[in-house]
C-alpha cells in the first residue's frame, strides 16, 4: 500500500489526489442540507462549485492518465488507499484507484453533473423543495464518483447503495402524489433485488481470492484455474445485480417508471450515472465475467450477459413504438443502448461498449434535457408528445438542433458519435463469431432509428397541438384560453414533471419568446457539439484509436482484436438505418399526418395489430407479473399465513403453556405447597410460583439468598442433566 | 489480563445503585428533584465510562482490563470477578450511553400513570443489570445480572405500559425466566462436569478463567447437553426464531423508553452470551449446534422479515423487523469465523443505535397522533418534516445502506457465512458448506424483504398528503399545535444516536479495531 501511494505521488498531483473528485460532492451535500436553505440561490451554488471543483480534478486526473499512458509501456492502475478496516486478514482500503476506465467515467460524470446542475437551476426554479432538490443531486454524483474510482469491492458496494439511496429520494421528488412515491419505492426496490446478486457474488469473490481487492481479483481471475464452477456462479451473482442496476431484461420495468421525477434527474440517470453502473461493474471486473461466463471461447456462439443484452435491446426499443410520453420513449430506448453495451461486453467487445458508455452519455443526456426543455418552455409542462406537441421546430430552434444532432447520433448515422460505438459493436459481434448477436445488432439499429423518427416526427414537425399549440401560437380553439398572467411561476410551483398533470392552456410565455433560457440551452448547446464530436476519439474509419490507447490497460484479460474496420461492413447497418428512417417517417405522415390514410387506426380494425399493439402497451405483462403476483403474493397471503403461523401456532403454544404452567402452579400451590411446607424445591412446572417467591427477597436486598435458591432449584436439574449423560 | 485500575468497573457498575440510594428519601411529589438525580447519576456513570474509554489499553483489547476478583458467594464458589475487553467495551458503553438518552427523552414523557421517581429508579436499577451483565466473569454474577436486568423492565412494561401490558409484561417476564432456568441449569451442569474431571477439584469455582480452562475438555456428548441448556436460555432473550413470540408483544405494550432499552441492550444480552460464554466454552458442542443456529437465524430472517410485512401497526413492524435483524447477528455468530463473530458484535450495537432510534421516533409519532396504525398515518414530512427526516434516515439504515451502522453488521456476515470456519465444512466430520452458502442466499433476500417493509412503511406514513383526520390539528383555537415537530428534548436524545449511526458506519475500524483482537482470540479454539 505504501508503495501505492508513492506511485500516486510520482505521477502527478491529480492521480494522487484523485480521492477529492468524490469527497468534494459528498461534503457539499452536507452543506446544502444544513445551510442551503439560507443562501441566495437555495444552495444551488454550492452544487454547481462543488461539481466545477470535481471536473477541474477530473480533468486534471485525465490528463495526467494520458500523459502517464504516453510515457510508459504498461501502466497500472494508480492506487492510493487508507485503510478503511481490517478483519484478521481482510485488509480492505478506502481510497482511489484510478485507470483508463476510471478516468474516462470520472471525467464524464463531472462533466454531465455539472452541466444538468445548470440546467437545473432553470428548470426546478421556485420548487418547493429546490434546495433538497439540488443536495440529492450533488450526492447522486458524489455516489457515482466514489463507485467509479473504488480500489475494492466494499467501497463500489457504497457508491452504488447511495445512488440507490438518491435515485429513491429524486424520483420521489414530489412525493406528495402517489405515482411518483410507488415509482420512487419500484425504483429502489427493484434495484435491491439484483443487489441480492451483488452481496453473494461478493461473498463468493471474497472466498475465491481471499481479498476485496479489485486490481488482485482481477489479476487472479484472468488467471484463474480454480473451481471454475463458483467463479460461474459469482459471475451469474453479480451479474444479476448488473440487470438490477442497468434496466436489464428482465428487471428493466423500474426505468420507465422512475420518469416521474424531474427531467433534470431523468438525463443525469441516463447517460452517465445509475444505469452505467451495471455496466460499469462488468467492464470493471470483465476478467471475472470473462472467464466465469466462458466469453470468447471458439464455439461458443452464446453467454449470458450477450443473451440478456441482446434481449434487451429487442424488447426495449420494442416498447418505444408505443409510448406518448417522450420521456419514456428516452427511456426505452436508455435500456436499449445499456443492452447494446452489455450485448458488446458479452461479445468480447469490451472497447466498444465502454466507448459507447462515452458517447451514450453525451447524445443521450442532450436528448433528455431536450425533451425538458420542450416541455418547460413549449408544451406547458407536458410530456404527451400526441397531446401537447408537434411542429415545435421553428419556434425552438436551439432545442430542435440539438436534438436533431442527438437523434442522429444515437441512430448511429455516419459520422455522429455514435456511429463510431454502435458500429463498433455491431462489427465485432460478427468479427467474434457471435452471429445471432450481429442480427440483433442490425435490427436495433433499424427499430432505434425508426422509433426516434417517430418521436422526432411528433415533437417537431406536424401541426402544434394542445400546450404547443398556444406557445407556437396557432391555437385553433380560444373557448379554453383563460388569463394566464403569473404564467410561467405558477405552473412551475406546481412542480409536475409528469404527463398526468392538467395542461394550462395560456398565452405564449413572455420571457421565452423563441427558445428555453441560457440555463437550458447552454448545456444542450455542448453536449450537442459533443454528440457530433466525441466518436472521433476513437473512429476506426480514420485510424484513430486515442480512446482505445488510453483505457486498454483496463481490460485485464486478453480479448480478440477489433476487426478491421472496412467501409463495406458498415454498409448493412447504414442501410438499415436509412431504412427505418424512411419506413417510419412513411407510416408517421400516414398515421399522425393530416391526410387521410388507410393506416389510421390500423391498431384498432386489425385484431392481430391490435393485440400486438395491446401487448406492446402492456409492457409484455412483465409489471403485472411483479406487481400483480410476486409482490403482491409475498406482501399478502405469504407474510399473512406467516404471520398467522406466528399468532396461532407459536403463540398457541407459549400461551398453552402458560395456562398448563399456571394451573400445575395452582395444583401444586393447592396440594403441595400448602400441604408440605418445607417439601421438595419444585421442578420446572412451577417456573411461575418461584418468580414470584424469588421476587421478594431481592427487592429487600437479599441478593444472596435469591441467587441461593435459584441455584438449588437448579442444581436439581444439572444433577440430572450430569447423571444421563455420565 | 490487565490488574489496574481495578475499582473502575465496579464503580461503573453500581454507581446508579448510589443514584437510587439517594432518590429514595425524595418525596414522591418533588418528581423535578428525582428525574434530576437520576440524570445526573445516569450522567455521572456515563462519565465513569467515557473514562474507562480513555483508560482502556487498545493494544491489548484481546485481554481482559481493569480486572479484579474476589470472594463472594464462596459455598456455591461463585465469586465476584469481573473485566472488560473488546468484546464487551462496546456494548457495556452502549448501555450507558442509552440510560443517559432514554432519562432525556423521559424528562418530559413519563409515560401514563405517571410516578417520575419510580420510573426513573427503575431505569438506573436496569442499568445496573446490563452494565453488570457485561462485565462479569463469573458466571454466578453473569446470571445474576441477566435476571436482574428482568424485574425493571417487567415493571417498566407492566406498569406504564399500554392496554395489554398484564398480559405482555408476564409473557416477558416467565418466557425469559424460563429460558434462564434452563441457563442455569446448563451452568451448574458444567460445572460438576469440569470440577469431576478436573485434576484440581479443589480450585474449581464459576469464574470464566476455571471454565476457559476446563470447559472445552467435556465429553462431546454432555457437551452438546449444556450447550443445549445455554442455547435455550440465550435464544429467548435474542430472541431467535422460533422463541421470539414474547417480544412482539412486549415491544408494542412496553412505554417507548422500555422499548428502546429492550431494543438496544436487552436482546444484546442473549447474543453477547452466545459469543462470551456458549462459544469459547464449549467450542466441540458449538461446532454441532452451529448450523442449527445458522438455520434458525435465517428462518428468522426472512421470518421476521414476512412478520413485518403483514403488520398494520408501527411500533410491532419495528418490533418484529428486531427478529430479522437478530437472526444476521445470529447467522454471524453461527459461522465461528472472526469475520462472522465481528459482524455479529458490530450488528449488536448497530442494531441498537438504529432500532432504539426507530422506537424513539414511533413513541413521539404515538404521542402525536395517539395512534401508530400505519392506515391512518400520512404525510409526516409534510406536518412533522424533521420527524419525517428521521424516520427516513432509520429507515434507510435499518435496511443496511453502506455508510451507516447497519450495513456493518449484514454485509460481512453475508460474506462470512458463504465461507465459514472450516471446522464446519470439514468433510470428515459432516460438511456444511453448501448448507450455508444456500443459507447466504436465503440471507440475502432477507435484505430485499427489509428494504420492502421499511419504505412501504415509510411510503404509507412520511409521503403523501396529511390525512384529513390529522390536517386540522396543526393548530387549535390557541394557535397551539397538538401535532408540533422534533422538540428540543428529543434532539437532545436523539441526536447522539444519529451522529453515532453515521460515524459508525463511516468509520466501521472504530469498532472493528476494538473487537477484532478479543474475537481473533476467542475463535482460535475452532482452529483455523
Amino acid at each position: 500500500m505504501l508503495l501505492a501511494s508513492e506511485t500516486a505521488a510520482a505521477s502527478g498531483w491529480f492521480l494522487a489526489h484523485a480521492w477529492l473528485i468524490p469527497v468534494i460532492p459528498a461534503v457539499a451535500f452536507f452543506l446544502i442540507i444544513f445551510f442551503g436553505k439560507r443562501l441566495p440561490r437555495g444552495g444551488s451554488e454550492i452544487g454547481i462549485a462543488a461539481m466545477l471543483a470535481s471536473l477541474v480534478i477530473a480533468s486534471g486526473t485525465a490528463y495526467q492518465w494520458i500523459h502517464l499512458v504516453g510515457s510508459t509501456e504498461h501502466a497500472d492502475a494508480v492506487s492510493k488507499t487508507v485503510t478503511w478496516f481490517e478483519i484478521g486478514s481482510l485488509k480492505v482500503g478506502i481510497g482511489s484507484r484510478i485507470d483508463g476506465l476510471a478516468m474516462m467515467l470520472l471525467f464524464l460524470v463531472a462533466f454531465i453533473s455539472t452541466l444538468v446542475q445548470i440546467y437545473s437551476t432553470e428548470y426546478v426554479r421556485g420548487d418547493r423543495r429546490y434546495t433538497h432538490f439540488f443536495a440529492s443531486l450533488t450526492l447522486f454524483s458524489a455516489g457515482m464518483l466514489t463507485m467509479v474510482l473504488a480500489p475494492n469491492m466494499v467501497q463500489l458496494i457504497l457508491g452504488w447503495e447511495i445512488m440507490g439511496l438518491c435515485s429513491f429520494m429524486l424520483i420521489g421528488h414530489w412525493w406528495e402524489e402517489r405515482a411518483n412515491s410507488e415509482a420512487a419505492l419500484k425504483a429502489f426496490w427493484t434495484v435491491r433485488v439484483g443487489d441480492m446478486g451483488l452481496l453473494v457474488g461478493t461473498g463468493v469473490l471474497l472466498a475465491l481470492f481471499g481479498n476485496l481487492d479489485i486490481s488482485e481479483i482481477n489479476t487472479k481471475a484472468a488467471e484463474f484455474s480454480g473451481n471454475h464452477a463458483l467463479l460461474a456462479f459469482a459471475a451469474v451473482a453479480l451479474f444479476i445485480a448488473c440487470i438490477g442496476k442497468s434496466g436489464q431484461f428482465p428487471l428493466h420495468t423500474w426505468l420507465p417508471d422512475a420518469m416521474a421525477g424531474p427531467t433534470p434527474v431523468s438525463s443525469l440517470l441516463h447517460s452517465s450515472t445509475m444505469v452505467v453502473a451495471g455496466v460499469f461493474l462488468v467492464a470493471r471486473l470483465y476478467p471475472v465475467f470473462h472467464t466465469g461466463l466462458d466469453i470468447n471461447i471458439v464455439g461458443h456462439h452464446f453467454n449470458l450477459i450477450a443473451i440478456i443484452g441482446g434481449i434487451t435491446v429487442l424488447i426495449a426499443a420494442g416498447l418505444a413504438f408505443v409510448q406518448n410520453d417522450i420521456k419514456k420513449v428516452l427511456a426505452y430506448s436508455t435500456v436499449s443502448q445499456l443492452g447494446y453495451m452489455m450485448m458488446g461486453l458479452g461479445v468480447g467487445a469490451w472497447m466498444p461498449a465502454v466507448f459507447h458508455i462515452f458517447t451514450h452519455a453525451f447524445f443521450k443526456c442532450c436528448l433528455f434535457l431536450c425533451a425538458g426543455s420542450v416541455a418547460h418552455t413549449g408544451s406547458h409542462h407536458s410530456f404527451d408528445m400526441k397531446k401537447d406537441m408537434g411542429g415545435l421546430r421553428k419556434k425552438m430552434p436551439i432545442t430542435f438542433g440539438t436534438w436533431m444532432i442527438s437523434t442522429a447520433a444515437l441512430c448511429g448515422v455516419p459520422f455522429f458519435s455514435g456511429f463510431f460505438s454502435k458500429d463498433e459493436i455491431i462489427d465485432s459481434a460478427k468479427g467474434n463469431d457471435y452471429k445471432v448477436f450481429f442480427v440483433v445488432g442490425l435490427i436495433g439499429a433499424f427499430m432505434t432509428t425508426a422509433y426516434m423518427t417517430r418521436a422526432t416526427y411528433l415533437t417537431f414537425f406536424g401541426k402544434a397541438r394542445g400546450g404547443a399549440a398556444h406557445f407556437v401560437g396557432e391555437h385553433e380553439d380560444h373557448s379554453h384560453e383563460e388569463a394566464h398572467d403569473e404564467g410561467h411561476d405558477k405552473a412551475d410551483a406546481h412542480g409536475h414533471d409528469d404527463h398526468h398533470a392538467p395542461v394550462v392552456h395560456g398565452k405564449p410565455l413572455s420571457f421565452a419568446p423563441d427558445d428555453s433560457p441560457w440555463q437550458i440551452t447552454v448545456p444542450l448547446m455542448i453536449l450537442g457539439a459533443l454528440a457530433l464530436v466525441a466518436g472521433y476519439l476513437n473512429a476506426a474509419p480514420f485510424k484513430i484509436e486515442k480512446f482505445h490507447e488510453w483505457l486498454h490497460s483496463s481490460i485485464g484479460v486478453e480479448v480478440p482484436e477489433a476487426p478491421k474496420f472496412e467501409w463495406l461492413n458498415a454498409v448493412p447497418s447504414i442501410l438499415l438505418v436509412a431504412a427505418g428512417f424512411a419506413v417510419s417517417l412513411l407510416i408517421c405522415k400516414a398515421v399522425f399526418g393530416e391526410g387521410n390514410s388507410p393506416l389510421k387506426g390500423l391498431t384498432q380494425r386489425n385484431a392481430l395489430l391490435g393485440a400486438g399493439h395491446k401487448f406492446l402497451v402492456n409492457k409484455y405483462y412483465l409489471d403485472t407479473l411483479y406487481e400483480k403476483v410476486i409482490v403482491r403474493s409475498i406482501a399478502h397471503p405469504i407474510s399473512a399465513a406467516a404471520y398467522w403461523t406466528n399468532q396461532h401456532i407459536l403463540d398457541g403454544i407459549v400461551n398453552g403453556v402458560g395456562k398448563g404452567g399456571k394451573k400445575t402452579g395452582e395444583l401444586v400451590y393447592k396440594y403441595i405447597d400448602q400441604g408440605l411446607v418445607d417439601g421438595v424445591v419444585n421442578g420446572s412446572g412451577t417456573t411461575a410460583t418461584h418468580a414470584g417467591g424469588a421476587l421478594q427477597p431481592v427487592q429487600s436486598g437479599k441478593v444472596n439468598l435469591y441467587g441461593a435458591l435459584l441455584f438449588g432449584a437448579a442444581a436439581v436439574g444439572a444433577l440430572v442433566l450430569v447423571l444421563v449423560n455420565s | 489480563m490487565i490488574q489496574e485500575q481495578q475499582w473502575l468497573l465496579s464503580l461503573g457498575t453500581f454507581l446508579p445503585l448510589a443514584g437510587v440510594l439517594v432518590m429514595l428519601f425524595i418525596p414522591k411529589k418533588d418528581e423535578a428533584m428525582a428525574k434530576g438525580v437520576a440524570l445526573l447519576t445516569a450522567v455521572a456513570t456515563l462519565g465513569v465510562g467515557i473514562y474507562t474509554l480513555v483508560k482502556f489499553d487498545y493494544g491489548q483489547s484481546q485481554k481482559l482490563q481493569f480486572f479484579t476478583t474476589n470472594k463472594w458467594i464462596s459455598p456455591i464458589k461463585a465469586t465476584y470477578t469481573i473485566g472488560l475487553d473488546g468484546i464487551s467495551l462496546p456494548l457495556y458503553i452502549l448501555s450507558m450511553v442509552i440510560t443517559v438518552l432514554v432519562m432525556v427523552y423521559s424528562w418530559n414523557h413519563v409515560p401514563n400513570p405517571g410516578n417520575a421517581k419510580a420510573f426513573f429508579i427503575l431505569m438506573l436499577v436496569l442499568q445496573v443489570g446490563m452494565a453488570g451483565t457485561f462485565v462479569a466473569q463469573d458466571l454466578i454474577l453473569f446470571f445474576v445480572f441477566f435476571e436482574l436486568v428482568l424485574l425493571p423492565m417487567y415493571f417498566m412494561i407492566g406498569v406504564w405500559g399500554g392496554e395489554n401490558r398484564q398480559y405482555a409484561s408476564l409473557k416477558f417476564f416467565l418466557y425469559t425466566m424460563f429460558g434462564s432456568a434452563l441457563m442455569l441449569v446448563a451452568f451448574i451442569a458444567m460445572f460438576i462436569v469440569t470440577k469431576n474431571h478436573a485434576t484440581n477439584p479443589d480450585a474449581a469455582n464459576f469464574s470464566f478463567q476455571w471454565f476457559h480452562a476446563n470447559a472445552p475438555g467435556i465429553a462431546r456428548n454432555t457437551a452438546i447437553w449444556i450447550f443445549g441448556g445455554m442455547f435455550v436460555g440465550f435464544a429467548v432473550k435474542v430472541p431467535m426464531f422460533p422463541f421470539h413470540t414474547w417480544l412482539p408483544d412486549a415491544h408494542t405494550q412496553a412505554p417507548t423508553q422500555g422499548s428502546v432499552i429492550l431494543a438496544a441492550i436487552l436482546l444484546k444480552l442473549g447474543t453477547y452470551g452466545f459469543v462470551r460464554i456458549a462459544l469459547p466454552f464449549l467450542p466441540q458442542a458449538a461446532k454441532t449446534w452451529a448450523p442449527i443456529i445458522a438455520v434458525l437465524a435465517v428462518i428468522g430472517i426472512i421470518y421476521g422479515a414476512l412478520g413485518c410485512l403483514a403488520q398494520t401497526d408501527m411500533k410491532r413492524l419495528i418490533a418484529f423487523s428486531s427478529v430479522a435483524h437478530m437472526g444476521f447477528v445470529m447467522l454471524g455468530i453461527s459461522t465461528l469465523t472472526p469475520l462472522g463473530i465481528n459482524a455479529a458484535l458490530f450488528g449488536m450495537v448497530a442494531h441498537g443505535l438504529i432500532t432504539g432510534m426507530l422506537f424513539f421516533v414511533a413513541g413521539s409519532v404515538k404521542e402525536r397522533y395517539h395512534t401508530l396504525e400505519i392506515k391512518r398515518l400520512s404525510g409526516m414530512l409534510k406536518q412533522v418534516p424533521h420527524l419525517g427526516w428521521i424516520l427516513g434516515f432509520c429507515a434507510m439504515a435499518s435496511l443496511g445502506l453502506p455508510g451507516l451502522a447497519g450495513f456493518w453488521g449484514e454485509f460481512p456476515a453475508l460474506l462470512a457465512s458463504w465461507s465459514p470456519a472450516t471446522i464446519l465444512t470439514d468433510s470428515a466430520m459432516g460438511n456444511h458448506e453448501l448448507l450455508y452458502r444456500v443459507l447466504t442466499v436465503i440471507s440475502a433476500f432477507g435484505t430485499v424483504l427489509a428494504a420492502g417493509y421499511l419504505l412501504w412503511l415509510y411510503q404509507r406514513t412520511a409521503f403523501g398528503e396529511p390525512s384529513e383526520e390529522f390536517a386540522a390539528h396543526g393548530h387549535d383555537d390557541h394557535g397551539h399545535s397538538d401535532i408540533h415537530d422534533v422538540n428540543v428534548f428529543e434532539w437532545i436524545a436523539w441526536t447522539p444516536l444519529l451522529i453515532g449511526i453515521v460515524v459508525l458506519g463511516v468509520v466501521p475500524s472504530l469498532m472493528f479495531k476494538v473487537m477484532d483482537p478479543a474475537v481473533q482470540q476467542l475463535t482460535s479454539v475452532f482452529g483455523k
